[in-house]
């Protein structure tokens, strides 16, 4: 167990080596002048001052020297300072993360809260009535694109009902119920797409968890079906769920920047936009590793969440 | 190369006793098979194929439908129509804020969704599938360093990638779209390939191909690659959908291919800042692209349950 997990923490570290190497890279490499980014354009025609500019934020230096000052920065928890407010990315981060954070957190759980009984239902229904409808309703949810839900949502319930604001954020310090009626909309088109994905793959587990024989002796016991559903089925079931929702946090990051852009909400997703909107090296850099390290370990957790419910993997790995 | 008189040896030996009695009535046969596939799917997958055949002949022919208004002409400019029209004779799904008809541009659209999402698809094929093809064949140390980096690509956020390396390169033609995307689609597509290359590999004509002296790049071209092939291909059909989802996220945000060029993410997102005066224009892309990717989806399902209940038939 404990070298498992310590053979997932190198892999993650060398592939967060990796990826900021890449990323770094790439930003570089790429035509486009950081200078744009940092002196006003008029400006940019002193070329003494362009070169005094250039040599204070050290772009002379070769690529891997510029790079190893930015690792080693950054293992010291200093992303750099964005090249357009001169704010440090970590304020930055710090600033947005909880929004962003508290967006993916309500969206995920929403959607388990309506995957787990809709896909363990579907399953005890196995090919009757309730399970095809509920298939039916996902394959039509597994073809919504988050933004259009977005849309159809901001119509409906903001421009037309007027239950809800149409974009913007509060915070979670200006109280419970403000902050919920920005986060509904958002979550939701979010929740629609993963609600789908979800109860698929729980279904599918579920199906085969119920053919087996200690589920037959549970019911031949007269346990009621809730027992034998959520006692003894769900959990084995999961696994490939656990596996899923983590997998799935790389769309679920796509599908918030896009919804954040959508309803103007002032997190991560939407600071990486404009930063590669403006050219911002450091802040694209900085949350680029951010969303990679909260990926991968996600996904570590999530492996060893694994042996944690299930004891029969640990035996064998 | 080793042969055999009267005896090719080929991959699968199963697959090319098939293959030649196909090719005996390929002249009539062909389209009577495929007329025979299409009565045995379900209504709703019918009406989907049927749609998706709709699109792409719409796609591939729209400078040839007579008719059809230039898609970025905006008649207003020089008095002729009005913007946000109701639908009319000209104008068959009306005009949007501009004067543009929506018909016109929903048409050049799809071919921008299609032209990408089939370019992913295809390097994906090609790229992913020799990468993981050799990873599976060769094992080894090999198969750790490639399937290591198939890793780290796959954590790397893509669509953030995707968006800088457009925006930084300043170019964002069809073009530059679709050979971007050969960067971020080849690590799942590997993925595929290499187990169904793992299960390949071991297979007897692999074995036999080596026993009489076959050339590695043989055994990799005329064994591995056209066994993994179908795997892959259906995978692609899967990833089709999420091909176009990710064409109109980006130009939704402004970062697909450049304005004025029609893309469906563009037009909703341009549709939706007059969401109030005017529901339609934003309507019929939206309409459009959930039809398009539901089909995709509803497609690839289908066949997955064929090929599903015909390897259980074996």
């Amino acid at each position: 167990m404990l070298k498992m997990i310590a053979s997932r923490l190198t892999r993650l570290v060398l592939t967060l080596l990796c990826v900021t190497f890449i990323s770094f890279m790439l930003l570089n490499i790429l035509p486009g002048d950081a200078v744009n980014a940092l002196i006003p354009i008029d400006a940019q025609q002193d070329r003494e001052f362009v070169e005094q500019v250039r040599e204070e934020f050290g772009l002379n230096d070769p690529l891997m020297v510029r790079y190893g000052r930015w690792l080693g920065d950054a293992v010291q928890g200093d992303l750099g300072d964005s090249m357009v407010t001169s704010r440090p990315v970590t304020d930055e981060i710090t600033h947005r993360l909880p929004i962003t954070f508290e967006l993916m957190f309500v969206s995920v759980g929403l959607s388990l809260l309506l995957a787990v009984p809709l896909g363990v239902f579907s399953a005890y229904r196995e090919g009757r009535r309730p399970d095809r409808v509920i298939s039916g309703f996902t394959q039509v949810q597994l073809s919504m694109v988050p933004f259009v839900t977005g849309l159809i949502l901001i119509y409906v319930f903001a421009l037309k009902l007027g239950w809800f604001p149409a974009t913007g954020w509060n915070r979670l310090s200006n109280g419970l119920g403000p902050n919920l009626k920005t986060v509904a909309l958002p979550a939701l088109s979010l929740a629609i797409t993963e609600v789908a994905i979800y109860t698929r793959i729980l279904r599918s587990d579920m199906i085969l968890t119920l053919k087996e024989n200690y589920v037959l002796s549970a019911r031949a016991k007269g346990l009621t079906n809730r027992f034998i559903l959520f006692r003894h089925g769900l959990r084995p079931s999961i696994l490939t769920l656990v596996t899923v929702i983590a997998l799935s946090m790389g769309s679920l990051i796509a599908g918030v920047v896009v919804i954040e852009y959508l309803f103007a909400i002032p997190g991560i997703g939407r600071r990486i936009l404009t930063g590669i909107f403006q050219r911002d090296l450091y802040m694209v850099q900085g949350i680029t590793v951010l969303i990679t390290i909260a990926y991968v370990f996600v996904n570590t957790v999530a492996d060893i969440v694994y042996t944690v419910i299930d004891p029969r993997i640990r035996r064998t790995t | 190369m080793a042969t055999v008189p009267g005896f090719r040896l080929r991959g699968a030996s199963p697959t090319w006793e098939v293959r030649d009695a196909r090719t005996a009535d390929r002249s009539s046969g062909r389209l009577a098979r495929i007329i025979g596939v299409f009565a045995k799917m379900p209504w709703l997958t019918k009406f989907c194929t049927l749609w998706l055949i709709l699109l792409i002949l719409a796609a591939a022919l729209a400078d040839l439908i007579p008719g059809l208004p230039d898609p970025n002409y905006q008649g207003f400019i020089f008095g002729e129509g009005k913007t946000n029209e109701g639908p009319s004779a000209s104008h068959w799904l009306g005009t949007d804020n501009v004067s543009r008809d929506i018909l016109a541009r929903l048409i050049y659209g799809a071919r921008v969704s299609l032209i990408f999402a089939a370019s992913g698809v295809f390097f994906g094929i090609v790229i992913g599938g020799l990468v993981g093809s050799i990873a599976g064949y060769f094992r080894g140390f090999l198969e750790t360093s490639l399937m290591f980096s198939v890793d780290v690509m796959l954590s790397f956020p893509a669509l953030i990638g995707f968006l800088c390396i457009t925006q930084f390169l300043g170019r964002q033609d069809l073009l530059i779209l679709c050979l971007v995307i050969a960067i971020f689609i080849w690590p799942p597509f590997s993925r595929v390939a290499r187990a169904t290359a793992l299960s390949v590999s071991g297979k007897d004509f692999v074995t036999a191909a080596r026993a009489i002296g076959t050339s590695t790049r043989r055994i990799l071209f005329r064994e591995i690659f056209p066994n993994v092939f179908p795997t892959l291909l259906a995978y692609g059909l899967v990833l089709l959908a999420t091909l176009v989802i990710l064409e109109s996220t980006l130009s939704f945000l402004g970062l697909g291919v450049e304005i004025p060029t029609a893309s469906w993410g563009g037009m909703i997102n341009q549709g939706r800042q007059d969401l109030l005066i005017n529901i339609w224009p934003p309507i019929w892309p939206a309409a459009t692209l959930l039809m398009t990717v539901f089909s995709f989806n509803n497609l690839a399902d289908w066949l997955q349950k064929q090929a599903a209940s015909r390897s259980a038939a074996i």
